[in-house]
């Protein structure tokens, strides 16, 4: 899966896709193979306040728990209500109906400072390579 | 689980592992696939069809001399003597406080002649245990881990497929039982054993026969799976895994595994402690749980009541065939009753679990 232009990307593997003040938030696709099998995900209350780095909930793989972390700042409008009952769609489909939280975001300039694709593609290649 | 600092072990089948896709990952020193297309894939593929796992990285310690049943009987917790030719059991090796120096399967090829086989992490400790108990004894001691590669060939179709590439009439053997025979032209001990709660063998090669045996079974559909989907199985069978549930300071009794304790036997490494717990009670117990609240509570994780830590978590996961998160926790013998609440701290926050009848999953017969 090609990473998509359109998102931004923070190096602990969460992405941000921003449409007018509302960003939506999930794990990329390299995440979610590193994860494995995602069986729960615990997100937060619609209202809460994220703090840019703040963890934000916990992904449960089969094998292991993933601390998720906001990339931006911003009040939670929104959780992805069909992971409680199907989260595996974080595995097949991370940047579409895997999403996780929409927050409004308090600071755009946030947003500019995370990765664009290449970059976190390059970052990936750096990551892996030994 | 001990810690290596060398470069990781590889088994014969690693070249195979990886152009099936293997994810690798440093198991005890070793690299192993951790899963293959997916713990969930594989886990409900033994539990359906049939999977094969490589074990290689277990040892095998060769026990041979007139004084072979002696010196078992005295290291080990179960009855030795009770088995006879072509059978196996599940023992404990055992410390002279009872802890687990491991859990082992003793195979006996002869009266005299004692196949066993050890957890990777643990074969040096065993060997060097059995080689000082030895001492002044007619017994031979040999650590052969290296002359054998181990396959588990699990799940309902097993015997269909394994029986494909060899002529030992599989169904004769029943559970804990064994033959030495020919798979696909290798000699082979063939053991109807296993690690998953599921119908299976486990099959003892050659090293460079591995390959091309693995190659076979996932020629013939079976699904190769890796140490997640091992673990998930194993424990809704609830089958112990040393250096969570069980080690140096558990012993078979607080593990409710009362059943490989034959004191009865005579005496043997452990047996006061495990004579006075079996009397008294033990002063903890291995119970299996559900979580009745949100999340998963894994290894690690304290069990807290009133600001006192009671007991631990020693396994925890989802469990994919039951669809909840399970696991097995130490608690204290008046609380490890069924249906006890308790609370454990998942990173720190409260979460309620009850205990519930084990094994958490059992195959129909």
């Amino acid at each position: 899966m090609s990473t998509p232009e359109d998102n931004r990307y923070a190096k602990s593997h969460e992405y941000v896709h921003l449409e007018g003040e509302i960003g939506t938030i999930g794990i990329t696709d390299y995440a979610q193979k590193e994860l494995g099998d995602v069986v729960f995900v615990e997100l937060p209350q619609v209202g809460s306040e994220l703090e840019a780095a703040d963890e934000l909930g916990s992904i449960e793989s089969v094998k292991a728990v993933s601390e998720l972390f906001s990339p931006v700042s911003g009040v939670v409008v929104e959780i992805n209500e069909a992971l409680a009952e199907n989260p595996a769609l974080v595995n097949t489909d991370p940047y579409g109906d895997g999403w996780m939280i929409r927050v409004r975001v308090s600071d755009a300039t946030e947003v500019d400072e995370l990765m664009s694709a290449e970059e976190y593609d390059e970052y990936l290649e750096k990551e892996s390579g030994h | 689980m001990s810690e290596s600092t060398g470069p990781l072990k590889k088994t014969p089948l690693h070249e195979v592992e990886k152009e099936l896709g293997g994810k690798m990952v440093d198991f005890g020193g070793w690299e192993l696939p951790v899963q293959f297309s997916g713990i969930l894939d594989e886990h409900d593929a033994v539990r359906t069809k049939a999977g094969v796992f490589d074990v290689s990285h277990m040892g095998e310690v060769t026990v041979k001399g007139s004084q072979a049943l002696e010196l078992l009987q005295r290291a080990t917790c179960n009855d030795v003597a009770k088995l006879e030719d072509g059978r196996a059991h599940y023992n404990g090796l055992l410390y002279p406080n009872g802890g687990f120096v491991d859990d082992i399967l003793i195979y006996r090829m002869a009266h005299d002649d004692y196949f066993v086989v050890v957890n990777a992490a643990n074969t040096g400790k065993d060997f060097d245990w059995l080689k000082q108990a030895s001492s002044g004894m007619d017994v031979e001691v040999k650590n052969e881990s290296a002359n054998y590669a181990q396959l588990a060939i699990q799940g309902p179709e097993a015997e269909r497929v394994l029986q494909t590439m060899t002529d030992t009439p599989l169904a004769p053997i029943k559970y804990y039982r064994f033959a030495q025979g020919i798979v696909d032209g290798a000699p082979a001990i063939l053991s109807r054993t296993g690690y998953t709660g599921e119908d299976g063998f486990e099959i003892y090669v050659a090293p460079g026969a591995a390959p091309r045996i693995l190659k076979k079974l996932v020629d013939a559909g079976v699904k190769p799976c890796g140490l997640g989907a091992r673990d998930t199985l194993r424990l809704e069978a609830k089958m112990a895994l040393y250096g969570n549930d069980i080690d140096q300071t558990t012993t078979p009794i607080e593990a409710d595994l009362g059943w490989i304790v034959k004191l009865e036997k005579g005496e043997f490494a452990g047996r006061d402690v495990l004579a006075r717990e079996k009397e008294e009670g033990p002063r903890r117990k291995l119970v299996g749980f559900e979580m009745v609240d949100r999340g998963i509570a894994r290894h690690g994780y304290p069990i807290v009541e009133g600001g006192q830590e009671i007991g631990v978590v020693t396994s925890g996961s989802h469990s994919p065939t039951l669809k909840k998160a399970i696991g097995l926790a130490y608690l204290p013998l008046d609380k490890s009753a069924q249906g006890t609440e308790f609370t454990v701290l998942i990173r720190g926050k409260e979460a309620r679990a009850r205990v519930i009848p084990t094994p958490f999953y059992k195959r129909a017969k």
